[in-house]
């Protein structure tokens, strides 16, 4: 594959090195909030999950939902401003770059994003020592797979949108009851089987499998299956996205 | 040598057929025009010589590569003027061009060496560090124009380069556009205007319901197409001159209000106007817009 997005992305990275500040703080006020108004006043009623405090199970599935969450809204949201709004992409298309390149360059914008919300919870969870070994670190390949896979899915909502509604019903309708069962809030092996079943085949799930362990201090049970399940919804995202793209701006 | 020639070039949307078997060629340092009403297909056709959207049939070659195909390679050397401008909002001026340059594969350096010249050129110089939407309309458009030269391309794509714009933003686009042209860059752009075509364009091709109707330089067209001496009547009374005209000229035409009479002559129509003080009137020669309006109607497009 060529390098061309590279340019893409530096676009993106120069819009926001910008709007640092803004950027940063909104991306990680609300996981922060979240993490730990939940993590501790939950966690003051349970005793503990899993074996960990309930604060520190809550951790893997906090950073993973605030990953999934940047890749998702920079990738849709942001990414349909620039697509649709601004006519960004249609000024970059007189270059000799071709619409692979731009959804390869927004992808791995998103998913750079995501990396970095994901990587700054991973900072406070370590500082706030509910990280039990250096194994935590492999949180850091970790998130960028689960923003990639979410950037891709995200692009391909962008790619297909008309109007900024059509982004609410993959959110309500799907986002949302996917962090209910993905293990983020509680064990998803409390789930009805079917339930789980549903989990397992979407790719939160498979986040929050490969980063709770870490976070514990443990390697996780089936590396290689979290591993290619999220790589597989990257690259099936990312094909659609290239599909559904040349169709919008080739035909 | 031709630096753009498209033979045969369809294109549909559905059903809807806009670009109906285009022909064209356009040589080095040429300026070429492409005039149309509106929906004629003059966007659509400036895509597919660009490579944006895929034919649906026929041959181009923009720049000696074959058309979609290789595209991209030939893009490195060309400029685009869209028809609205997609400057980036977030940058200013001078972000515009850099991260424009990239795209082309510029190192920051190469493309900032050349940002006080572009801007220059555009009439933007001490404008560099401005935000987008500080602008006025006539700067956006110049802007437009310096980020279409940023890769230093041999062949420009003008989509209504001054559409919406003052007299004076507008004479400052046709300056530059004929220095693009002296220092040997081809330009391809399509307008409204027909006196924008008239003073720049060395041949013009006429586009209606997606099939060139006529071609060749303004000059030609007008001594082919057109009687050479027009004369404009209007004011009370002009229906019951307009049956008698009909006898005096070989072509009169009705416009609203308004009589067009056409003729190499017409002196015969000026002396039945003499007599006639309700009557006003307007004796000029033939222009591009008269064929234009000939040729494709002056009915509304849409
Ligand atoms: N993506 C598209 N899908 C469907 N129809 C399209 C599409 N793009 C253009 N058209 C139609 O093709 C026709 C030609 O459009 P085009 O934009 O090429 O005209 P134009 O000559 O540039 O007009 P204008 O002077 O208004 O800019 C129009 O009827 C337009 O509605
Ligand atoms: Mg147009």
């Amino acid at each position: 594959m060529s390098l061309r997005w590279v340019a893409v992305w530096r676009r993106n990275m120069l819009v926001w090195r910008k709007l640092v500040a803004a950027s940063v703080l909104t991306n990680l006020a609300d996981p922060l909030i979240m993490l730990f108004g939940l993590g501790y006043g939950l966690g003051a009623l349970l005793p503990s999950v899993e074996g960990m405090p309930y604060i520190a199970f809550f951790a893997a599935g906090s950073l993973c939902t605030a990953t999934m969450y940047t890749a998702s809204f920079e990738s849709m949201f942001s990414g349909f401003s620039r697509m649709h709004g601004q006519k960004t992409w249609d000024a970059i298309l007189y270059a000799p770059l071709v619409i692979d390149d731009i959804v390869a360059g927004e992808v791995m914008w998103a998913a750079s994003k995501a990396w970095l919300t994901g990587s700054t919870i991973l900072a406070v969870i370590v500082v706030f020592g509910f990280a039990a070994s250096p194994l935590v670190l492999l949180t850091l390949p970790a998130a960028f797979l689960v923003g990639l896979a979410f950037s891709s899915i995200g692009l391909v909502m962008t790619v297909l949108a008309r109007n900024w509604d059509f982004f609410s019903f993959y959110m309500t309708l799907v986002m949302t009851p996917m962090m209910m069962i993905s293990g983020v809030f509680f064990p998803a092996e409390r789930l009805p089987a079917p339930l789980l079943a549903v989990a397992q085949a979407l790719p939160l799930y498979h986040g929050v499998e490969l980063v709770r362990p870490v976070i514990a201090g443990r390697l996780p049970g089936q590396p290689l299956l979290h591993v290619l399940v999220l790589l597989g919804y990257a690259a099936a995202g990312y094909s659609l996205a290239i599909y559904f793209a040349r169709r919008r701006f080739s035909e | 040598m031709n630096v753009l020639s498209a033979r045969g070039v369809r294109k549909a949307y559905g059903a809807n057929e806009v670009v109906s078997g285009v022909d064209l060629r356009v040589a080095s340092g040429e300026c070429f025009g492409l005039l149309g009403p509106n929906g004629a297909g003059k966007t659509t056709t400036l895509k597919l010589c660009l490579g944006l959207i895929r034919p649906n049939a026929g041959e181009i070659e923009l720049l000696g590569e074959p058309v979609p195909r290789r595209a991209r390679e030939a893009r490195t050397r060309v400029g685009v003027v869209p028809q609205s401008d997609n400057l980036d909002p977030d940058f200013t001026v001078a972000e515009n061009l850099l991260v424009y340059g990239r795209y082309f594969g510029m190192a920051a350096g190469d493309t900032g060496a050349r940002i006080p010249a572009l801007l220059g050129f555009a009439g933007l110089a001490g404008r560099a560090d401005s935000r987008i939407n500080t602008l006025s309309g006539g700067m956006k458009r110049r802007l437009t124009l310096a980020r279409a030269l940023v890769n230093d391309p041999q062949l420009v794509f003008m989509d209504e380069p001054t559409t919406g714009l003052d007299p004076q933003a507008r004479h400052l686009i046709w300056e530059r556009l004929r220095r693009l042209t002296q220092e040997g860059k081809t330009l391809v752009l399509t307008t409204h205007f027909m006196e924008e075509a008239e003073r720049l364009c060395h041949r013009l091709a006429i586009l209606d319901n997606g099939r060139i109707i006529a071609e060749g330089s303004p000059r030609a067209l007008i001594a082919e197409h057109i009687e050479s001496q027009v004369v404009e009547v209007h004011g009370t009374g002009y229906e019951a001159w307009m049956e008698r005209a009909k006898a005096i000229c070989p072509r009169v035409e009705r416009a609203g209000d308004t009589v067009y009479c056409y003729a190499e002559d017409a002196e015969p129509v000026l002396q039945s106007l003499a007599g006639q003080s309700e009557l006003a009137y307007l004796h000029r020669p033939a222009s591009l817009e008269d064929v234009f309006l000939k040729l494709t109607g002056r009915d509304l497009r849409d």
